[in-house]
């Protein structure tokens, strides 16, 4: 249930050892696509629930006001699921016919499944979308500066495993920091040395010593989980007015942009390290893709002695790159006490490193891609917040389960064989 | 520009890999270095490039004395080279490649890609190359790749050109382009470092050659010289360059395949439609240009590949479809092309290395034991008959030579009772001794009754050895002609151009 599945499509210029293409049918989507299908009738129809279900599309503070949504929830459900099934048809006979099922036929397909959930879940409740919406968002934002800092890492050539690790210690840094000096730009800036500082451990073993990346990675993670937790507990809980009360960003209503429907309230009131995360995406698009900066970078991730041996320090290159990806993560850390929360808290990031790492591969090692990939993983983060909150009839604890079950979906099944760097978690030795 | 080196001496450890080299080149000279594998060549070119530091010697550009402390310096100096393995980054367009290292900007830091085309064209132009500027370079075939590595060195003002083992993966007539193109590279004034073990080649081109053996110069020799001289040079000793066989007195059919094609995961037919017959007491050698579906074939008939349709049967039973193990059971001997990857285990002893595919069932395993006492004896023996040179039977596989490691591969092989054997790139990047041992070991093969396939890249090779070719080209069969086919004729056959007349069909 991605909206952004990437599907991996044969190249049209023959390969250098020859011969044509031959479709090779794969009825992976559809044999999905069917199972949530049956899935659908089951809890839709066979399940179906009477009662009106309400979507709110504005808030209260919004200008412009749209009236609410009200749908039948019992012919909602009928109505979607014979479409699903329509869809399905239609891509079982895409494969017949020795075609790819588009794109956004899936997306279309995923976006049908959810709106059916979300009625049938709200039957005589109401849901809030803009604040749907605009909750994902907030569980995303570290994703996103986390999975930004795992594409420029992985695309230098080294995996980072180390971003759970560089979250939290930009998280705890900046709460410190913002609390002894009462000003939250600081806080941000000292979020960025901390992850930094993590990211050029990893660098200096993985770079110059050779030491397993992966292997570092988890080492530091511990670390820092250990080091933050320790000095926790000693000395930021005792002094908690002193050094855990830092001040947080304000809200920045952003002018007419806020007041457009639905997507000025989720994107535009937003605060200030937010909006650092819009350019950040864009930056880091532009940056590996069409400038001498990415270019190199991405060189030394494929093939280090290409770029050797035409005046690229592979090494420096490197080194300084996975430094830049940890002041990128770092912010995602600040994010936690300066843009959420408001204080620190022991293993507060909670694997949203592990996560964002799985937004970088489902990513495919694209910024982009790994920032949709991110909200999609804090949108099934949400959903579960809201669900529990309005009260549906499914079990928290399954909710609970929703966001990594997406993520296992994503990763596993509908990224299948894509391509990383060729040389990333490659030392490069030079003889 | 006019290049010296004097003394160079480059140590790997105990090893000497070269031994106070002096080299000079002329302005617009082609310059063959001439050796073995493994004589020290390419060492030699890295040093010269920046990417080894030499601990003795000098490096001179007319004259002066020149300190390079990577690539980039080099580059900087004059100095381009043409790797043997492209430095080329797959994912990137041919001009990205070009431009990586010396890139242009425009306003906001934007690469000028409008520029880098531009140059390539001009370039390619010049040349009368036809590249494609935005074309992703993995999807070029490899000698279009050698050209992009071509443009590379000459955008950056090269005046010392360094060709290392170009003519590899070239078909005959794109070595005879690439001859061309360095002659006018030469005309334009560039000096050429021509590094190559084959002879052919150099008569052909350079205008100077220098031999090398065992990382020393060994002596200069004019392109007059006759093959014979080079070689005796090049290899200390009288070599024979033809392999002594008697005609093949071919049997029965023994290994029939039938409109055999295999897929790779993306959909793309490697092997398409191919049927051939081998037959007892015969070699049937399987030429083309590396990448043309060749390893893909020998693949699939070990049961190595998923996608394979299509019907392999030896001695009336079939092999498709069966595990790599019920393939080797059915009597099928195997010398992979990558000893090092899929050949051998190097941290293993010879002898482990020996039983590698044996280690299920008796003689080697009784009870789920290895039998040590039996094994030892097996691997002394082998290692004599094999003539593997060794510390004994214990050292590790991977300290061995190229050449023992590919007799410790043979004699694995060969000690089981076959029905078939399949020898691909069997001399690949061995010395000149150990060719001459493996070449007869085929051929004994041969006449003991046995079908053997012969895959090889090298046109010396299959000449010496084939009782019929076969041509692959583009996962195609082109057509299968006597062994005694001149070489212009399958130099054609790798471009994919039919032979004209008998022999065609397959």
């Amino acid at each position: 249930m991605s909206t952004v599945a990437p599907v991996v499509q044969p190249a049209t210029t023959p390969a250098p050892n020859g011969g044509d293409f031959e479709f090779v049918k794969s009825w992976k989507v559809t044999i999905a696509l069917t199972i949530f299908t049956v899935l659908g009738f089951i809890l839709l129809v066979a399940f179906g629930r009477d009662g009106v279900s309400t979507m709110r599309l504005s808030t209260s503070r919004d200008l412009i006001q749209l009236p609410d949504l009200e749908l039948p929830t019992r012919v909602t459900g009928i109505v979607i699921s014979v479409l699903l099934l329509l869809i399905t048809g239609v891509s079982a006979w895409l494969v017949r016919a020795k075609t790819k099922a588009p794109i956004w036929l899936i997306a279309v397909y995923a976006v049908l499944l959810l709106v059916g959930f979300l009625a049938w879940a709200a039957a005589d409740k109401s849901i809030p979308v803009p604040g749907l919406l605009f909750g994902s968002l907030s569980l995303a934002v570290p994703l996103i500066f986390g999975a930004l800092g795992g594409v420029i890492s992985e695309r230098a050539g080294v995996v980072n495993i180390a971003i759970e690790g560089q979250l939290l210690a930009g998280a705890f840094t900046s709460a410190l920091v913002a609390s002894l000096t009462n000003q939250p730009l600081l806080g941000l800036v000292a979020a960025m040395l901390a992850g930094t500082l993590v990211s050029m451990v990893l660098a200096s073993f993985s770079i110059k010593y050779f030491v397993d990346q992966v292997i570092v990675g988890v080492v530091l993670n511990v670390l820092v989980i250990g080091m933050t937790g320790f000095l926790y507990s000693q000395v930021m809980a005792p002094n908690a007015v002193l050094l855990n009360q830092p001040p947080r960003f304000e809200r920045i209503n952003i002018p007419l942009l806020s007041e457009i429907p639905i997507i000025g309230p989720v994107f535009f009131r937003q605060t200030l390290i937010v909006y650092i995360m819009y350019v950040a995406v864009a930056v880091v698009y532009y940056g590996i893709f069409h400038t001498k900066w990415g270019l190199r970078l991405r060189s030394v991730g494929e093939h280090p002695q290409a770029a050797d041996t035409v005046g690229i320090n592979v090494a420096a290159t490197r080194f300084w790159n996975v430094s830049i990806a940890g002041a990128v993560v770092g912010l995602g850390g600040a994010y936690f006490t300066l843009g959420s929360v408001g204080a620190f808290g022991k293993e507060m990031t909670a694997g949203a490193g592990f996560i964002a790492l799985a937004a970088v591969i489902f990513g495919r090692w694209d910024p982009i891609r790994a920032t949709l990939a991110a909200l999609l993983f804090g949108f099934a983060s949400n959903l579960q917040n809201v669900l529990s909150i309005i009260g549906s009839p499914v079990p928290s604890e399954f909710m609970l389960m929703l966001p990594y079950l997406v993520t296992i979906f994503a990763v596993a099944g509908l990224v299948g064989q894509s391509r990383g760097p060729a040389a990333s978690g490659k030392p490069y030795i030079k003889s | 520009m006019k290049l010296e080196l004097r003394g160079i001496t480059k140590k790997f450890g105990a090893l000497v890999a070269n031994d106070h080299i002096n080299l000079t080149v002329e302005a617009g000279e082609i310059h063959a270095l001439l050796g073995e594998n493994g004589a020290g060549k390419s060492t030699l070119m890295n040093v010269l490039y920046g990417l080894y530091r030499a601990e003795e010697g000098e490096i001179l550009l007319d004259d002066v004395v020149q300190h390079f402390a990577g690539p980039g310096d080099a580059m900087a100096a004059g100095i381009g080279m043409v790797h043997q393995h492209f430095m080329l980054i797959p994912v990137f367009t041919v001009a990205e490649n070009v431009m990586l290292g010396h890139e242009d900007t425009r306003s906001g830091g934007r690469l000028d890609l409008v520029a880098a085309r531009k140059r390539v064209r001009e370039i390619s132009e010049r040349f009368g190359f036809d590249v494609d500027p935005d074309a992703l370079v993995e999807d070029l075939p490899v000698g279009v790749q050698q050209r992009v590595e071509i443009i590379k060195a000459v955008s950056r003002d090269a005046k010392v050109l360094v060709f290392d083992e170009p003519t590899a993966v070239l078909t005959p007539q794109e070595t005879d382009e690439l001859m061309v193109i360095m002659r006018q590279l030469k005309e334009a004034g560039t000096s050429i470092v021509f590094i190559t073990h084959k002879l052919r080649e150099v008569r052909a081109v350079a205008d100077r050659i220098t031999v090398i053996r065992l990382g020393a110069v060994v002596g200069e020799a004019s392109p007059t010289a006759s093959n014979v001289e080079l070689a005796t040079m090049m290899v200390g000793r009288a070599v024979d360059l033809t392999v002594d066989k008697d005609p093949a007195v071919p049997g029965d059919a023994a290994l029939s395949v039938r409109n055999l094609s295999v897929l790779n995961a993306r959909g793309q037919v490697l092997v398409n439609n191919v049927s051939f017959d081998v037959h007892n007491g015969e070699i049937l050698a399987i030429a083309g240009v590396q990448g043309n579906g060749q390893t893909e074939l020998t693949e699939a008939l070990m049961g190595l590949q998923p996608r394979v349709s299509g019907e392999i049967t030896l001695d009336g039973k079939s092999l498709r479809g069966h595990s790599v193990r019920q393939v080797l059971e059915a009597g099928v001997g195997f010398v992979p092309e990558d000893r090092n990857e899929d050949g051998l285990v190097g941290e293993f002893t010879i002898a482990e290395n020996l039983m590698l595919d044996r280690s299920n069932d008796k003689p080697f395993v009784k009870m789920w034991n290895v039998q040590r006492a039996l094994l030892a004896k097996f691997a002394v023996d082998k290692v004599k008959e094999f003539d593997v040179r060794s510390q004994g039977i214990d050292t590790p596989v991977g300290r061995l030579s190229g050449g023992n490691q590919q007799k410790v591969v043979l004699a694995r092989e060969l000690s089981r009772e076959l029905r078939l054997f399949v020898a691909a790139q069997p001399t690949r990047g061995l010395d000149v001794g150990s060719i001459e041992f493996v070449h007869e070991r085929i051929v004994a093969t041969r006449d003991a009754g046995t079908p053997v396939i012969v895959i090889s890249t090298e046109l010396d090779e299959v000449a010496a050895l084939a009782d019929r070719v076969m041509v692959m080209y583009r996962g195609r069969i082109v057509g299968i002609v006597p062994g005694d086919t001149p070489r212009a004729v399958l130099g054609l056959m790798m471009a994919g151009e039919a032979p004209a007349g008998e022999g065609a069909a397959a």
